[in-house]
C-alpha cells in the first residue's frame, strides 16, 4: 500500500451503467492528462445495458506507472447498491464522497476515513427541469467537486466540455452550469484542495491516450487491409468500428462516393473467418477481430488455413472463460487454444502486444507475416489494452513502408516460368510461391484441405504428405526470428533469476520488479512479444535459475507453452497467475513475487 | 492415390468457341466418383456452359464445400483456381472471394449436405448479400460421401437403401432460396443437359446470387425402388415450366418476341435470357407467382424445374455495399496509405 501524494493517488467513481457516466469519468482522466500528470485509466463495467454497477479508476502517477497500483485513496460512490464495497476498498486515510441528498450514517462507521457528502441529486433537481437532465448533469456536478477537491484546472475542463459537446452546442452551457453546482458547492464546503491533489507538469507531451482496439483498427488501416469481417462480440468490436470509421474518413471517394473497402458483418464468426480466408486467398488483405468464443468457432477454418496456406489476420481481444464467461472482464486465456487452434498438427504465429502503441504497430506487422509466411497470424489483446483507453507515445508511421506481400507470383513472373506448383520449396526456405485468380493459366491450382502433395495434387500417400506437413512444420519455426523480439529489461545487478510475462502484464510487473529491486531484490525482466519463441527467449530461460512466470489465467498457459517448447526444466519455472478478471495491479504482482522469493529464499 | 489429368487431345474440325478454344480445355482432372453418378454429368454441363459462353478458364473461380459434390470442382476447368473449403462453408470464402476481386466468374459446388444441413446458415446468408456468383446444389437426397444417410433434403416416405423411410419434412432449396429473396432461382436435372445447359448460362451470367437445384441421382446409396431422388422417379415427375436460354450481347438481340411466349429479361452485360413458356400464366419475373407454382407442382407431386425466377434489378453484394468496379486486390497501397501526417492529425482528438 502507498501512501497518496501530490501527483500520485487512485481516485475510483462507483456508477449505475446506462446513466452517463463514462464520459464524465473520461472528461476527469483527460483533464489530467492535459495538465501534464500521466494517467492509467481503467473502466469496470458489466455485460448489460442499464442498471448494474461499474466503476472507473483513474491513478495519476507522475512518475508514468503503466498499470494499476491496487489502492483506491478518494471514492466518488454514486451506486447505492456498492456503497459497502466501495467503503471497504478505501484505503486508510483515503476520502469518500457520495451524495449526500440521502444521509448515510454507516459511512461513519470507518474512523480511518473522511467522508464528504454533496447533495448532487437536490442540486440538479432546484436546476434543472428535464427528468433525463436531472441524473445526466449528477455526473457532471461530482465532475466539478472533483476538481474543486483535487484542484484541477477548470479552462482545461471547460475546453473538453466544449470538444465533447462541439455537435451540440447547446449541451455545452447545460453541462458548464452542472459543473459549476458542484465546484461552488466543495469550495464553499471543504478544504480544498484536498492534501492529495493534481498540481501542472509537462510531462504528457507527445502522448496521446488511445485505446488498443481504435489502435489495431488505425493499424488495419494503415497495412492496406481492404476487406474486414466480424461477428459483433464484447470486447472486439470496437476494432472493427474504428476500422469502419477510419475507411469512411479515409476511403470514400467524394465525388462518386464509392467505397476502396468492403466490411461484411458476417451470420457467424465461422462465416467471418471463412469470408476473410476467401479475400485473403483472393489477394485482398483482410482480418477479422473477435474473442475467445469466435476462435472456439473458427477453429475447423484456422486449421485449414494453416494447411491450405492462406494468410490470415486475426484479433483476439481476449475475455474471462470458460465458455460465455465475464464478457467485460479480461484475461490472458486464449494463449494455448490461438497457439494449436484446429484439430491435427497444427501450429500459428502469435502476437502479443502490451499496449495501444503496439496494437498499431503489430496489426501492421500481422498482416506481413500472414502473407509472408502464408497462415494464420493471431494478434492476442485483451479488454485492458482494447477497451480502456491508455497514456502512449503518438503513433508514428514510416512513409516509405511498403506492404509485404510475400511470394506472390504476379502475371510476368507466371509468364516466364515453365510449371508452377503451389505448395513446392523452391528456394528452399520452406515458403512455397502462391499465385491469385484471374491471373495466368499456368498459375491455377486446386486449393484444399484435404491431403495433398508438394505440387498441389490430391494425395493419400503417407510419404508425400508427411513431406508436406514437415515442410509446414520446419516453415512456422523460421518465423521465430520474424515476430516482434522480446522486450528484456535487464536488472541494475546481475541476477541469477528473473520475470517472463507477457501483453497487459507488463506495467503492473514492471513497477513490481523496480520496486523489489529498490529493495534489494534483483530480477531480470523479458516480456514475450511473440511465438514461435525466438533464440532470445531459449537464451533468457537457459540463463536464469528460476523465473517467475507471471500472467493473467488459471492455468499458467504461457508457462505451459514454455515448457512445451523450449528445453526449460520444469522446476525452473514458477506460475504467478492473477485471473479475477480485473487488470492486473502491481501489488499483486510485488507481493507474489516477494513471497516465492522468500520461500525459494531467493535474494 | 494422385489426380491424373485427362489426355488433352484435338479432333479435326473439333468446334471451337470464340476464344478458338475447343470443350477438352474445359475439363479438368479425371473424376473419381462412381460410374453413372449424375454429379458427373452436372461436371460436363458446366463445362460446357464455360465453353459456350467463351469465358477464358483462368478467369473463372470455383468453390465448393464437402462431398462427392463438392468434389467435382477438380473435375472441369483445370485453368481455373479451385478452392474445395470445408463441408458446408463454401459461402463465406465465396463472399470473400468475390469482395476481393468482382471481375471474375464465380461459380460454387455444393451437396444437399453441404448447404441444407450444416452449411444451411452460410447457404441462407450467402443468397440475401446477393453474393455474385452461380451455386449448383447437386441434390441426391442423401450424404454420399459419408455412405448414406439421409440429408435434409430427402422427401417424406422416401426409402434409404436398406428400406427405412424418411419420416421428416424436406428443406426444399428452391422454396428457401424464395423466401430470402434469392434473385435467379432454377431447378434443373442431370439427366437433362438440354434444359440444364442454358440454366447455367443463364445463371453465370446473372447480375447477384444465381440458384440452380440440379437433382442428381446417388447410384450407389439413393438410386433404388422407393427413393424419391432416383433417376426412375425423377424421369417419372419431371416437369418442366420454363425454358431459358441466354443470348449473348449482339447487335440482333433486339428481336421481336411474342408476348406471353417469350419473355425476355435484359442481363447487366447487355445480353438478354429469353424464357419460353411451357406452362400457361407462370412468369418467372413474379416471386410470388413463382411460389404459388412451386407449391402446387409439390401438391401434384411434380418436380417443377426450369428458371423458376430471376430480377435482375436488385443491387448485389458490391452494389449493396458502394464499391468502386476496380477489384480490392488492384488497389495501389499508395491509395490505401493515408501517411505519417494524416496520421499526425487524425490523433488530435486522442490529445
Ligand atoms: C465438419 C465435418 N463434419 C462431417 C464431415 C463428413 N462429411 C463429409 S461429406 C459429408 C456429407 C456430404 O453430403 P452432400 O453435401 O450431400 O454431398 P454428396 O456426397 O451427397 O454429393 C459429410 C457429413 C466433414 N467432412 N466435416
Ligand atoms: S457415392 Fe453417390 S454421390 Fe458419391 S460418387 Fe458415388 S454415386 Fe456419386
Ligand atoms: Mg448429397
Amino acid at each position: 500500500m502507498s501512501e497518496a501524494a501530490i501527483n500520485d493517488f487512485v481516485i475510483k467513481l462507483a456508477n449505475v451503467n446506462g446513466t452517463g457516466s463514462a464520459s464524465a469519468n473520461g472528461l476527469l482522466m483527460k483533464a489530467i492528462f492535459r495538465m501534464g500528470v500521466p494517467v492509467v485509466g481503467k473502466n469496470v463495467f458489466p455485460s448489460n445495458i442499464q442498471g448494474l454497477p461499474t466503476w472507473y479508476e483513474i491513478r495519476v502517477t507522475e512518475k508514468g506507472y503503466r498499470g494499476r497500483s491496487g489502492d483506491v485513496h478518494f471514492i466518488v460512490a454514486m451506486n447505492a447498491e456498492t456503497y459497502e464495497r466501495d467503503l471497504a476498498e478505501l484505503s486508510p486515510g483515503g476520502v469518500l464522497l457520495y451524495d449526500n441528498t440521502w444521509p448515510r450514517p454507516h459511512f461513519l462507521t470507518r474512523p480511518d476515513i473522511q467522508v464528504l457528502g454533496v447533495p448532487f441529486a437536490r442540486l440538479c433537481n432546484d436546476a434543472f427541469k428535464a427528468a433525463r437532465s436531472r441524473i445526466l448533469m449528477k455526473n457532471m456536478a461530482y465532475v466539478g467537486t472533483v476538481a474543486a477537491l483535487l484542484n484541477l484546472d477548470l479552462d482545461v475542463i471547460h475546453q473538453l466540455v466544449r470538444e465533447m459537446f462541439s455537435t451540440k452546442p447547446k449541451l455545452i452551457d447545460l453541462n458548464l452550469q452542472a459543473i459549476a453546482l458542484g465546484y461552488d458547492y466543495a469550495k464553499e464546503h471543504f478544504d480544498c484542495p484536498l492534501p492529495f491533489s493534481v498540481q501542472s507538469r509537462d510531462n504528457t507531451a507527445g502522448k496521446v491516450m488511445i485505446d488498443g482496439n481504435t489502435a489495431a483498427g488505425l493499424g488495419c488501416v494503415y497495412a492496406g487491409a481492404t476487406f474486414g469481417a466480424w461477428y459483433p462480440i464484447t470486447p472486439s468490436t470496437s476494432l472493427m468500428d474504428a476500422f469502419a470509421k477510419y475507411c469512411d474518413q479515409l476511403r470514400v471517394d467524394v465525388d462518386t462516393d464509392l467505397h476502396k473497402y468492403c466490411i461484411i458483418q458476417a451470420e457467424d464468426e465461422l462465416a467471418a473467418a471463412g469470408m476473410i480466408i476467401g479475400a485473403a486467398w483472393n489477394g485482398a488483405r483482410s482480418f477479422t477481430p473477435t474473442s475467445g468464443p469466435g476462435i472456439s468457432l473458427m477453429s475447423e477454418f484456422i486449421g485449414f488455413a494453416y494447411y491450405a496456406e492462406i494468410p490470415m489476420v486475426l484479433f483476439d481481444i481476449q475475455r474471462v472463460g470458460p465458455s460465455t464467461g465475464m464478457p467485460t472482464r479480461t484475461q490472458q486465456c486464449d494463449i494455448q487454444l490461438c497457439a494449436y487452434a484446429s484439430h491435427g498438427d497444427t501450429r500459428h504465429l502469435l502476437l502479443f502486444p502490451a499496449d495501444p502503441g503496439e496494437c498499431f504497430e503489430m496489426a501492421v506487422q500481422a498482416h506481413d507475416l500472414a502473407e509472408r509466411f502464408q497462415t494464420p497470424v493471431f494478434v492476442l489483446s485483451d479488454i485492458d489494452i482494447g477497451m480502456n483507453d491508455w497514456m502512449v507515445d503518438e503513433l508514428t508511421w514510416d512513409d516509405s513502408y511498403q506492404p509485404d506481400r510475400g511470394k506472390l507470383l504476379s502475371t510476368e513472373e507466371l509468364e516466364k516460368i515453365e510449371k508452377f506448383h503451389r505448395y513446392l520449396d523452391v528456394d528452399g526456405d520452406h515458403i512455397p510461391y502462391r499465385t491469385l485468380p484471374g491471373t495466368h493459366p499456368k498459375g491455377a491450382y486446386f486449393t484444399r484441405g484435404s491431403g495433398h502433395n508438394k505440387f498441389g495434387g490430391y494425395t493419400e500417400d503417407g510419404q508425400a504428405y508427411k513431406e508436406v506437413v514437415d515442410r509446414l512444420r520446419a516453415k512456422w519455426h523460421s518465423a521465430a526470428s520474424k515476430v516482434p523480439a522480446p522486450v528484456i529489461s535487464p536488472s541494475k545487478k546481475k541476477a541469477c533469476c528473473g520475470i517472463i510475462s507477457v501483453g497487459s502484464c507488463d506495467g503492473a510487473v514492471l513497477e513490481a520488479r523496480d520496486r523489489l529491486e529498490a529493495e534489494g531484490l534483483h530480477l531480470d525482466y523479458m516480456r514475450i512479444r511473440g511465438f514461435p519463441f525466438s533464440d532470445e527467449v531459449e537464451q533468457f530461460v537457459a540463463d536464469h535459475d528460476e523465473i517467475f512466470v507471471v500472467e493473467q489465467n488459471r492455468d499458467a498457459q504461457l508457462m505451459g507453452l514454455l515448457l512445451l517448447e523450449t528445453d526449460v526444466p520444469r522446476e525452473k519455472l514458477i506460475p504467478i497467475l492473477h485471473y479475477s478478471g480485473e487488470p492486473l495491479d502491481y501489488q499483486f504482482v510485488y507481493s507474489a513475487l516477494q513471497e516465492a522469493a522468500r520461500v525459494r529464499k531467493i535474494a | 492415390m494422385t489426380s491424373f489429368t485427362k489426355p488433352h487431345i484435338r479432333r479435326k474440325n473439333e468446334p471451337v468457341n470464340k476464344l478458338g478454344l475447343v470443350r477438352a480445355d474445359y475439363d479438368g482432372a479425371m473424376s473419381t466418383l462412381c460410374a453413372g453418378c449424375g454429379h458427373d454429368s452436372v461436371t460436363a454441363s458446366m463445362a460446357r456452359a464455360f465453353f459456350e459462353l467463351s469465358i477464358e478458364p483462368h478467369r473463372a473461380v470455383k468453390v465448393s464445400g464437402i462431398g462427392c459434390s463438392s468434389k467435382t470442382t477438380a473435375y472441369f476447368l483445370r485453368e481455373a483456381h479451385g478452392n474445395n473449403t470445408v463441408h458446408g462453408r463454401m459461402p463465406s470464402v465465396a463472399t470473400g472471394a468475390v469482395a476481393a476481386n468482382s471481375a471474375l466468374t464465380y461459380i460454387g459446388v455444393s451437396g444437399d449436405g453441404d448447404s441444407l444441413s450444416i452449411g444451411l446458415g452460410q447457404f441462407v446468408h450467402a443468397m440475401r448479400r446477393n453474393v455474385n456468383m452461380l451455386y449448383v446444389l447437386e441434390n441426391n437426397g442423401v450424404y454420399g460421401l459419408t455412405k448414406g444417410q439421409f440429408s435434409a433434403s430427402a422427401d417424406l416416405g422416401s426409402l434409404a437403401k436398406r428400406g427405412a423411410p424418411n419420416e421428416m419434412p424436406p428443406i426444399d432449396p428452391v422454396s428457401l432460396a424464395l423466401s430470402v429473396g434469392a434473385t435467379f432461382v432454377a431447378r434443373g436435372f442431370s439427366g437433362d443437359r438440354e434444359q440444364l445447359v442454358p440454366l447455367i448460362k443463364a445463371g453465370l451470367k446473372h447480375k447477384g446470387f444465381g440458384l440452380i437445384d440440379v437433382i442428381s441421382p446417388c447410384v450407389s446409396f439413393n438410386d433404388h425402388k422407393g427413393s424419391t431422388k432416383s433417376y426412375a422417379h425423377t424421369y417419372q415427375y419431371y416437369h418442366k415450366a420454363v425454358h431459358a436460354d441466354y443470348v449473348a450481347p449482339s447487335k440482333d438481340i433486339k428481336v421481336c418476341y411474342d408476348e406471353g411466349e417469350i419473355m425476355p429479361v435484359e442481363m447487366h452485360d447487355g445480353g438478354v435470357i429469353r424464357l419460353r413458356k411451357l406452362e400457361k400464366g407462370f412468369d418467372p419475373r413474379d416471386r410470388a407467382a413463382a411460389m404459388s407454382a412451386l407449391a402446387n407442382a409439390q401438391k401434384n407431386d411434380e418436380i417443377l424445374t426450369g428458371l423458376l425466377h430471376i430480377d435482375e434489378t436488385h443491387p448485389d453484394m458490391h452494389a449493396l455495399n458502394k464499391m468502386e468496379d476496380r477489384p480490392l486486390n488492384e488497389i495501389p497501397y499508395a491509395e490505401l496509405n493515408p501517411g505519417a501526417a494524416k496520421l499526425h492529425d487524425l490523433q488530435k482528438g486522442f490529445r
